[in-house]
């Protein structure tokens, strides 16, 4: 479970992130949402440490995120964020094999090994496990990253924007494969999508965002509603059931 | 493919501890005219603070340029060559040149080694503690700094006696050709010590070449490493520098070619491949520099001039990013 209590993100007399209480369940999906500059990011941001709160607390399994040391905190919970750019050159399997550093701290073990050579079969990239990131593309890269979080083996996943980028096909593929990864291998995964429908049909769980403070949260059925997306977006859309899913037509 | 992989960089060491021995022998005993006894000892000495200041140079480079998390960035960007400058300015300016050169040597050292890691760590605490810990705005404020060190020393090296101006000149080009051998030992005790700490984080520097937030999530504690290797560069350059005189572009060289050729991101084998380059390239300057140019140039001038046209030529082929 991670727990949010009051956290706040403030730069000079700009709020970005206003007083958010928050607490996300163990195993499953969480999708943020919510328009632009709502806070999202700022909000995972400071979940998984990579930006100091200027209030609040948050605890993952009952450990404080600023106050646990920071490779303790790497067995736990990994981030992914959007731009990753790299300096060195790395093959796939080198990137992937950084997942064990909180365990091997540079000194893999066989196990270590296994484990990348699972997480890389686990998204498809056997074929490409030699091959240098900047030979691959897009959509192959973004995979090469998501091995690595995985194969970082922490209970909870958070990812910023995954989407970014992705077609629609490698978009689905992804949302497939978190899926999988949350129902297979029992992850507490939480995003950042900007896309409500994929948030729909994926998740177990919304929280939408405007201004810096949720609006709302709950399940797909509850948020994918006009009036809520009226409320987050400021915009009149319709909401279709297509399989059982809500759809939101907001194209046109 | 992976066994190759792991291979070929052992190989590139190998291949480079072998020249660089080469090297080193050949420049020992090359037109050695005279008593061995005493050639040796004095060529050993200038052989010595080559190896010292190339290994400082390309580990503080390298270091450098993995904690910016950029491949054009060299420490004295920060403005560490123009504080040597500026403390050797204001050392003539004030004293004169009789004063400097009563004081003892390795108390000037101590000082500008002390100088420069003040300068360095201040800047890093007073832009790390703040909100912003962006390493771009602390590269900038070293540029910063860096002109107006130029420019301080600049308007005294106008307003000094042309003598003064002309000793002081000289010891601002590089040259092993007048190192103090008493700066020799406390040089060689300091760069041991801060290999010993450095060699403690060799597997911590490829994660934090992932980036910040990549580090951050695989457990590093990402401000307190980045200012520790960051006081290490400062102290290297500030060894070398003090040794020698700045040696601006030859960082830069090495740490590229490094990346280039050992096959490996890994930083046990980028920084002793770096240090190898170094090394090399210095002995064999000095030996082109001695034995071609009877001493008639500056060793800088012989690196920088090479070094340039290599550099120009990694650009060009788009390799240096």
């Amino acid at each position: 479970m991670i727990e949010v209590a009051n956290a706040t993100k403030t730069y000079g007399d700009t709020i970005v992130v206003r007083d958010v209480s928050l607490t996300i369940p163990r195993r499953g999906i969480t999708s943020i949402i919510g328009p632009n500059g709502a806070g999202k990011s700022t909000l995972l941001s400071m979940i998984s440490r990579l930006m100091p709160m200027s209030a609040g607390t948050v605890t993952v399994e009952g450990l404080d995120v600023t106050s646990t040391p920071s490779d303790v905190l790497a067995k736990r919970l990994s981030i992914l964020r959007q731009d990753n750019r790299i300096a060195s050159r790395l093959t796939v399997r080198d990137l992937v094999e950084f997942g064990r550093y909180p365990y091997s701290k540079g000194r893999l073990t066989v196990e270590d090994r296994d484990h990348a050579s699972r997480a890389i079969s686990f998204l498809g990239l056997e074929l490409l496990a030699d091959r240098f990131l900047d030979e691959l593309s897009g959509g192959q890269r973004q995979r090469a990253y998501v091995a690595m979080v995985l194969c970082q083996d922490t209970d909870y996943v958070l990812f910023d924007e995954p989407l970014n980028n992705l077609d629609m096909k490698h978009a689905v593929g992804m949302m497939k494969l978190l899926r999988q990864a949350a129902d297979a291998l029992d992850k507490t995964i939480v995003l950042v999508l900007h896309d409500i429908n994929f948030a729909s049909c994926y998740s177990d769980y919304i929280v939408a965002m405007r201004d810096g403070t949720i609006v709302r949260h709950g399940t797909p059925d509850a948020i994918m509603t006009s009036a809520v997306i009226q409320e987050v977006y400021g915009m009149n859309v319709e909401v279709q059931e297509i399989r059982g899913r809500k759809i939101s037509v907001y194209y046109m | 493919m992976r066994e190759w992989k792991e291979k070929q960089p052992v190989q590139v060491l190998l291949i480079l501890a072998a020249i660089a021995v080469c090297g080193m022998a050949l420049f020992m005993t090359l037109n050695a005219r005279g008593r061995w006894d005493f050639i040796l000892p004095f060529r050993g000495m200038k052989v010595l603070s080559m190896v010292l200041v190339g290994y400082a140079i390309a580990v503080s480079t390298v270091l450098f340029q993995t904690v910016s998390h950029n491949r054009i960035l060299t420490p004295s960007i920060m403005g560490f060559d123009s504080l040597y400058i500026l403390i050797q300015t204001s050392l003539i300016f004030t004293i004169g040149s009789a004063g400097v050169a009563a004081l003892d040597p390795r108390l000037l050292f101590v000082f500008n080694v002390a100088a420069m890691v003040a300068f360095s760590t201040a800047l890093y605490r007073w832009l790390f503690s703040g909100n912003s810990r962006s390493i771009h705005l602390l590269v900038l404020v070293g540029i910063v700094f860096g002109v107006l060190f130029r420019s301080l020393s600049g308007f005294m090296q106008r307003i000094i006696d042309p003598n003064e101006f002309v000793l002081l000149q000289d010891r601002l080009f590089a040259s092993f050709n007048n190192v103090n051998s008493d700066l020799l030992a406390i040089s060689t005790a300091t760069v041991l010590a801060v290999s010993i700490v450095g060699l403690r984080f060799i597997n911590t520097y490829d994660v934090l070449s992932l980036g910040r937030e990549t580090s951050i999530s695989l457990g590093i504690d990402h401000s307190r490493v980045v200012t520790i290797v960051l006081i290490l560069v400062a102290i290297l350059v500030s060894v070398s520098t003090a040794l020698v005189g700045p040696i601006t572009f030859f960082g830069l060289l090495v740490a590229s070619l490094a990346h280039q050729i050992t096959g490996s991101h890994k930083h046990r084998y980028v920084l002793p491949v770096a240090a190898l380059i170094a090394v090399i390239c210095l002995v064999g300057g000095q030996l082109v520099l001695e034995r071609v140019f009877a001493f008639d140039t500056a060793l800088s001038i012989v690196i920088e001039f090479v070094g340039g046209i290599v550099f120009l030529a990694l650009l060009i082929r788009g390799a240096a990013r």
